[in-house]
């Protein structure tokens, strides 16, 4: 009982920090400032798109893979999860090595089209994606492992094909399943740091995204360091809120 | 029977941990060092040197020196703190953070980072605002991003940059990586890279950066720290900063 205590006062301890030393008095003119405004915005920005890509990429690979048996799914499992462990900052090394200007792809890009991908609001978006589809992915995969079969093969039997099975049986029970991984791939990439910043740099408004700012104004400017995190913590918490225990069950 | 002579064995490997912990510490015991990112390679040599000599073992952290600041002023517990400019080291003074007041060790100038071999043809600072240019900085609350920015006012010329890294070695790996084709950088950085190379910055251009460095107040190896200080100034000390492209005092 007391070791709960311990570990519910240990997540509970920083939160209140932040909410106690917070300055209120200049929370209005930080949270109205032109740098928050941006930082903000392109935060949502990224983040969104970096879910929609998530979204479309991810549910057809959690299908395939929970198609898929033996040794080539564990490969596939492996690989998809792979960014959820590796720490970010070596996902952004990674990144760079791979669309880089001399990247394993990037440097075909460059040399053939003169698109630079690094310090891009495209690269944040890529950062972002790495690190949160995994969660997706896995969110749906397991939704699909707990379907029950019998919806697919009685829409089968009555005579629908492939893609109206999917897209009118398999596809709405999922539902619950597509949102749950769809807030928790929004929420890893509006929290992403490390990546972005190793591979999309800092540049306000174009990749500075709220953690990066965060990182950025807390040698120089901590009080708006403060406000910016109460603001990425009101919005961690109104999704938390929102999604109560649904999200605990699609894992 | 087994099992026994594996605890026995890990119990003694375990004595033999602590035991050397103990002789070290007996001689020059562990010295920590907040240092800014442009002095690794000076200082890597210097403790080498020092460590072998008085028998210390030093650890340093070497991040951009507003990041070090914040994290002293936040409470970490170092014995010594070498910064890149002196308004960090007056923060930090003012705090009340310091055992004494700072010497300035050496000093550093800027220089423009390229490509080997400039494939693109840069030669003054002006050339960085060269449209179509992937031209990288340090970002302003960084001692080489302020620099930078008085440098580029001297010059007149207004760079639009790609990124503003947290810590000056940072724009030195944008261009040795291949992905930034311009940053600016200390002389120092370009002298122990070996991986890029550098455009001069004429004098009337170019910034004097005053290092300044100081045992702190919550330095709990006291002897070690005046040591490690000291030498910095000797001229042991000064020849490899020299090495290592800074200017020395």
């Amino acid at each position: 009982m007391a070791l709960a205590g311990l570990g519910l006062l240990f997540f509970l301890l920083p939160l209140a920090g932040l909410i106690v030393r917070a300055p209120w008095n200049q929370a209005v003119g930080a949270i109205t400032s032109p740098e928050t405004a941006t930082a903000l915005e392109l935060s949502l920005f990224c983040s969104l798109a970096a879910t929609a890509i998530a979204l479309v990429l991810g549910i057809p690979l959690a299908l395939v893979l929970s198609r898929t048996t033996g040794n080539l799914r564990r490969l596939m499992r492996a690989l998809t999860t792979l960014p959820m462990v590796l720490p970010p900052v070596v996902g952004g090394v990674a990144l760079l090595l791979a669309f880089g200007r001399r990247g394993l792809v990037g440097s075909f890009l460059y040399q053939a089209f003169g698109i630079q991908i690094p310090f891009t609001t495209a690269a944040a978006v890529m950062a972002e994606t790495f690190v949160a589809m995994p969660f997706l992915v896995i969110a749906v995969e397991g939704g699909l492992r707990s379907l029950d079969p019998r919806y697919e093969e009685a829409a089968r039997a009555l005579g629908a094909r492939g893609w109206m099975v999917f897209a009118r049986v398999t596809l709405p029970l999922l539902r619950p399943a597509i949102f749950s991984g769809a807030v928790l791939c929004w929420a890893r990439a509006l929290g992403e740091f490390g990546a972005t910043i190793t591979f999309a740099g800092n540049f306000p408004g174009r990749t500075q995204t709220i953690p990066v700012a965060v990182y950025v104004a807390l040698e120089t400017r901590p009080d708006s360091a403060i406000i910016l995190s109460l603001i990425l913590l009101a919005v961690s918490l109104a999704i938390l809120v929102g999604m109560r225990d649904r999200w605990l069950g699609a894992l | 029977m087994a099992r026994r002579l594996a605890v026995l064995s890990m119990l003694l490997v375990l004595a033999g941990c602590g035991g050397q912990a103990g002789a070290s510490q007996a001689n020059g015991g562990v010295l920590t060092v907040f240092a800014a990112s442009s002095l690794q390679p000076a200082f890597d040599k210097i403790a080498s040197q020092l460590d072998l000599n008085v028998g210390m073992t030093t650890g340093f952290n070497y991040l951009g020196t507003q990041t070090l600041t914040g994290q002293l002023q936040q409470g970490a517990a170092a014995d010594v703190f070498a910064s890149a400019d002196t308004a960090h080291m007056t923060t930090l003074e003012n705090a009340g953070l310091l055992s004494g007041p700072s010497k300035i060790f050496a000093h550093n100038r800027l220089e423009i980072a390229v490509q080997s071999g400039n494939p693109k043809g840069i030669h003054t600072l002006a050339d960085l605002s060269r449209a179509g240019l992937v031209v990288v900085l340090a970002d302003p609350s960084v001692p080489a991003g302020k620099y930078a920015q008085q440098a580029l006012a001297k010059a007149l010329v207004i760079v639009r940059p790609a990124s503003l890294e947290l810590q000056v070695t940072g724009v030195l790996t944008k261009v040795a990586l291949g992905e930034a084709d311009a940053g600016i950088v200390y002389v120092s950085d370009i002298v122990t890279s070996g991986k890029v190379d550098g455009v001069i910055i004429p004098d009337d251009q170019n910034v004097i950066a005053d290092y300044p460095i100081a045992q702190l107040k919550t330095a709990s190896n006291k002897s070690g720290a005046q040591a490690f200080i000291a030498f910095v100034l000797s001229p042991d000390g000064q020849a490899i900063l020299k090495v290592a492209g800074l200017q020395g005092v």
